[in-house]
């Protein structure tokens, strides 16, 4: 492959680029990859400064954008107590998604304003509802509580993967994130038994069409390639384990006459011999059993053998280490990281928080190395930009007008190639997970200026629906600064705020020619400020203009920046 | 149902989006037949504006310096005068010179190629950079805020439905390029820059030069380095900024030493190189900073050196080796320029050899096209000069603007005044092919004007022709010391042209000051009665 071409595909999204090409082109910083890494940090825990650097990374890692006022909550506090505020959410699930949508189309079973979660399937409105829990879910994000639950639903929607749009009732679809929610800091191996049998990954991965004349080997096998041991070097699963497991997890179906469908389990359906698995799984055999139990308790013994295995702790530690960290896993993360944190992990029982824990409170988690280096996913770039710019929505109760202002979000994730709630498959975004460009596939000629207009659409445009424009304000983080009347600190603390290495002194003296253009003195800075925030001044009405225009400016020049997509 | 259907379902199910993702919300113009007819034209004028912004304020007294007037400068600003002997003389042209360091310019305007406006400024002048910035470049009243700018007005006529549409065939290139600065509010169309958003200059100069910054060698930077990467490729026009630039040639050997990428003489290189290159780009701005000169303005030892001095230099300099390029291009023809600052300086100097924020000031427009001379008369300096005195505006700024448009890029006055914010400006001789009337630029601009006085010497009734808008208004008579002898009009008058009549047989014989005044503007004529 030329030149060009390798440009092209990769401009293209074309993931058929072999890794020998790379090294081919390891001089250009398409391809640039700095080797020799210098860092041996492990999991220890972090003993160094835990200052207001080691904070933002901390947040920013663990939060869909940092507000002025998460800030202000875990300002002082110490590592420990900022990560054990960070496991302990407010709240672990959220209110459910709404009839938005009664004032265009009538659902004759649910009042406007009122969920739809456990009303009958109606195909008159079945697009408002998908529409509407997709619309619901990214504002999960937008409006999350300073913790890691959001996030973590996050990984495990990419973990174990949907797509809204396959499931025909989106009444599951709220099921399925009611389930991650339920689990999300909880217990890795209980999480996997609820998804197994979740109605939607049912439908998802034609569970429900696993019978014991009939065995459909789909979430067999993706329960072992994807969800658990994963299918790197030393995980030796077998065809025969896929074709075992596929018959321990016969006669799992879903019930269409409840409301919402649920899961069944038709006894009838299931294979009751005996399934033996490879050594892999130390040649264990699961006892086949008869009756309305014998599903639940195969399951169970299957998954004790899943989890007994090294390779489900490691794998998910890699998986949590490329979320949180970093996508370059070498021998010495493996080494020094991932085997350690599996330990951690598999000794705690799978405890989500435990793994977590450790990982974030870790020395090679506040390593400088591993600093900055994330590529912002679509929608931690947009609903943190509204998150962090503490972007005003509609109220909650004015449901339609609310409900539009989120489809937006919903609309940019897409257009940036992350349709939240609808992964490209089922092995989730690439970002996480293909070689050799990881994040990186999250850019490119056309989604990076997307990004962009994201931006400078809700800074300078607004979202206008009806009566409502939904627009960011720089006033309103720029008002709780410090000290934002001397330009220097001004653009110092915006700087920190919103992206996470400092910039260049070249970079910030064009920031200051926003403020202060043609070099003229910083305290024109002052008075203009102190003008525009005084309405007794005279000139209050000017300088509040020419102020705010030069707010934005500043912000959108900043998130203009290619640091700004960086974490 | 696939991935894409969910837009179009939920765009079924009543949740369309009001905007399509290129368009950014820009509305459509096909209603408008006005604008249907720029359409056409668009890309049809291959003429060049190129804007140097003077940041800060620039000292006009000491710019475009009336030497006819140095006995009260030497008053009211003697610790910043220019040293009468180094003024630059003007062909043709007596009372009025140039600073001693803008010898570049000096040569091109005794070559013909400039145009120069006296006191361009607007009514009720404001002191903020900030607020007169906003003003300039939005072509507002200063009572009124326009969130659009003159050229961003302009730009979305000529060019109907940017973004969407564009690039495309007929104009594959930025509309406007802003160098040196993040885009400006005068590029600013109704919801769009019409500018090329050149967020990091360095990026600019990188796509120019073929360069690439460094990035930490780190993780951090190895991502960095390619998102900038990817940045820089996926500007819409990176592609023909960059094949310009490659083809694109400069032959001046008068640009100052390069290296310094801020400097004016690099971007104005850059300019020609990019109009060298093929760019269709209408409109280029360049800036230069530091006029903001409140001390050390001049070098105490002698005033023709200093920190306004350098700019000077720089900015004449900058302009002569930019239009030398363009002769030897043979691109001459095709390209105007203009200079403007966001206010003038103070007549009175202030004790640190500076100046303090003042009013109306000289303003430059160059190139083969512009009829050649100086628009307007010197600014008449009072003998005495208070802290709070200001140069009277002659000319709207929004007139040169006015000019450019129409003149220069051929608006029809039904266009001009969509350009110019609903408002009506008459324009001002500035380019050989212009349609201002005399009396509309003398009358209409200056607001009073002292016309004729006649006979002149006479001892007996004389006539004085004056001018004025709508407003209060004085016609004193002064004896030769200063003392007010006579007030021959005082009152409110409608905007129009009058005549007063003086009888002189009760003065003593000698020389009389007429002064009109309205406000803080005075003019001034000499009265000889035998």
């Amino acid at each position: 492959m030329n030149r060009k071409h390798f440009f092209e595909s990769l401009l293209l999204g074309n993931k058929n680029t072999g890794s020998n090409t790379l090294v081919e082109e390891g001089n250009d910083v398409l391809t640039r990859k700095t080797v020799n890494r210098r860092t041996n940090t492990g999991i220890a825990q972090y003993t160094g400064t835990f200052g207001d650097a080691e904070l933002m990374h901390l947040l920013r890692r663990s939060l869909f954008g940092v507000t002025m006022g998460d800030i202000r909550k875990f300002k002082g506090k110490t590592l420990t107590q900022v990560v054990d505020s960070l496991l302990t959410p407010a709240l672990t699930q959220p209110n459910p998604p709404v009839n938005y949508y009664g004032n265009q189309v009538n659902d004759p079973n649910v009042a406007y304003g009122s969920t739809w979660v456990n009303a009958p399937l109606d195909p008159n409105v079945e697009s408002n509802r998908k529409a509407g829990v997709k619309s619901w879910f990214w504002g999960l994000t937008a409006f999350q509580n300073p913790d890691l639950l959001q996030k973590m639903v996050m990984f495990w929607h990419n973990h174990f993967a949907i797509q809204f749009l396959e499931i025909p009732d989106s009444r599951a679809c709220y099921t399925y994130l009611k389930t991650i929610h339920t689990h999300a800091l909880g217990n890795f191996k209980d999480l996997t038994k609820a998804i197994t049998i979740d109605p939607a990954m049912l439908f998802y991965l034609n569970g429900r069409l696993n019978t014991k004349r009939a065995p459909d080997e789909n979430y067999a096998r993706e329960l072992q390639e994807l969800f658990t041991v994963g299918k790197g070097p030393n995980s030796k699963f077998t065809e025969d384990d896929v074709k075992e497991m596929a018959k321990i997890l016969t006669g799992w179906s879903i019930n269409p006459l409840t409301n919402p469908f649920s899961t069944a389990f038709v006894a009838t359906n299931h294979d009751s011999t005996d399934k033996k698995l490879s050594s892999f799984y130390g040649g264990v055999t699961i006892k086949g059993r008869t009756g309305l139990t014998a599903g639940d308790d195969e399951l169970k013994d299957l998954l004790s053998a899943i989890f007994a295995v090294d390779e489900t702790a490691l794998y998910l530690c890699r998986k949590l280490y490329k979320f949180f960290v970093y996508y370059d896993i070498d021998d010495a993360v493996e080494t020094n990281v991932i085997v350690p944190l599996a330990k951690v992990f598999k000794d705690s029982g799978y405890d989500v928080k435990t793994v977590l824990k450790t990982l974030l409170k870790s020395e090679h988690f506040f390593d400088q190395w591993n600093r900055g280096c994330v590529i912002k996913d679509p929608i931690t770039q947009q609903a943190g930009f509204c998150r962090q710019m503490e972007v005003k929505f509609p109220s909650n109760t004015d449901y339609f007008l609310h409900y539009q202002m989120l489809i937006l979000g919903v609309y940019f994730g897409e257009l940036t190639q992350m349709n939240y709630g609808d992964p490209p498959n089922v092995a989730g975004w690439p970002a996480w997970y293909q070689k050799p460009l990881f994040y990186r596939s999250w850019i490119n000629s056309d989604t990076l200026p997307k990004r962009n207009q994201f931006t400078d659409y809700l800074l300078y445009i607004g979202h206008k629906v009806g009566s409502f424009t939904l627009m960011a304000d720089p006033w309103v983080v720029v008002k709780q600064m410090s000290n934002p009347g001397v330009a220097d600190d001004l653009i110092a603390e915006t700087i920190a705020f919103l992206v996470p290495e400092d910039l260049t002194a070249a970079q910030k003296s064009n920031l200051k020619a926003i403020l202060l253009p043609g070099g003229i003195p910083d305290y024109n800075w002052a008075d203009e400020y102190r003008a525009a925030t005084t309405p007794s001044d005279p000139n209050y009405s000017t300088s509040l203009v020419s102020v705010t225009a030069k707010l934005k400016a500043l912000f959108k020049a900043i998130m203009n920046l290619s640091e700004y997509q960086l974490s | 149902m696939k991935r894409r259907s969910f837009v179009k379902s939920a765009a079924a199910a009543g949740t369309l989006m009001p905007f399509t993702l290129s368009g950014m919300g820009v509305k459509t113009y096909e209603d408008s037949p006005l604008l249907q007819v720029l359409g056409r034209r668009a890309g049809a004028t291959d003429k060049v504006l190129v804007i140097i912004q003077l940041n800060g304020g620039n000292d006009g007294l000491n710019t475009l310096i009336p030497t006819d007037q140095y006995s009260n400068l030497s008053k009211a600003r003697s610790n910043v005068l220019i040293q009468e002997n180094k003024v630059l003389a003007l062909s043709g042209k007596s009372g009025v010179g140039l600073h001693p360091k803008l010898t570049g310019l000096r040569d091109l305007y005794n070559a013909g190629l400039v145009s120069a406006v006296q006191c361009v400024g607007y009514p009720q002048p404001n002191f903020s950079h900030f607020r007169s910035t906003d003003i300039w470049m939005s072509g507002s009243n200063a009572d009124e805020v326009f969130t659009t700018g003159w050229m961003g007005r302009y730009l979305d006529m000529a060019y109907p439905e940017f973004p969407q549409k564009y690039p495309n065939a007929t104009m594959p290139d930025p509309l406007a390029i802003q160098i040196g600065q993040v885009v400006g509010l005068q590029y600013m169309g109704p919801t769009v820059t019409m500018g090329m958003a050149i967020t990091d200059p360095s990026t600019f100069y990188q796509l120019v030069d073929g360069t690439t910054e460094q990035t930490p060698s780190s993780p951090y930077g190895d991502e960095l380095a390619f998102l900038r990467l990817v940045t820089q490729q996926t500007n819409q026009y990176a592609d023909v900024i960059k094949a310009a630039a490659t083809k694109g040639k400069n032959y001046s050997t008068k640009y100052t030493t390069p290296g310094r990428n801020s400097s004016l003489s690099d971007q104005l290189k850059i300019v020609a190189k990019l109009i060298n290159g093929g760019l269709k780009t209408p409109v280029y701005m360049v800036s230069l900073g530091g006029f903001d000169t409140h001390s050390e303005q001049v070098d105490s030892a002698d005033t023709s050196n200093g920190s306004h001095a350098n700019l000077m230099q720089q900015l004449g300099d900058a302009i002569a080796a930019f239009q030398d390029d363009l002769k030897l291009m043979g691109l001459q023809d095709k390209v105007a320029g203009m200079t403007f600052s966001e206010f003038g300086r103070r007549v009175m100097s202030n004790a640190s050899d500076g100046t303090d924020h003042g009013a109306a000031a000289p303003l430059f427009v160059f190139g083969t096209s512009v009829q050649p001379g100086i628009i307007g008369s010197n600014p008449t300096i009072p003998s005495v000069v208070t802290v709070n005195d200001n140069l009277p505006m002659q000319y709207d700024f929004r007139q040169v603007y006015a000019s450019v448009l129409q003149d220069w890029f051929g608006l029809t006055d039904t266009e001009l005044k969509v350009a110019m914010g609903n408002k009506d400006f008459n324009t001002l001789p500035i380019f050989k092919n212009n349609k201002a009337k005399i009396e509309d630029y003398v009358d209409l601009v200056s607001r009073i004007s002292l016309n004729a006085i006649y006979p002149n010497p006479h001892r007996g009734r004389v006539s004085v022709d004056y001018f004025t808008e709508s407003g209060n208004l004085q016609l004193h008579v002064f004896d030769a010391r200063g003392t007010l002898i006579d007030t021959v009009v005082s009152g409110w008058h409608a905007h129009g042209s009058y005549t007063a009549f003086i009888d002189t047989a009760q003065y003593g014989p000698g020389n009389y000051f007429v002064q009109l005044s309205q406000g803080e503007k005075r003019f001034t004529e000499v009265l000889l009665v035998p």
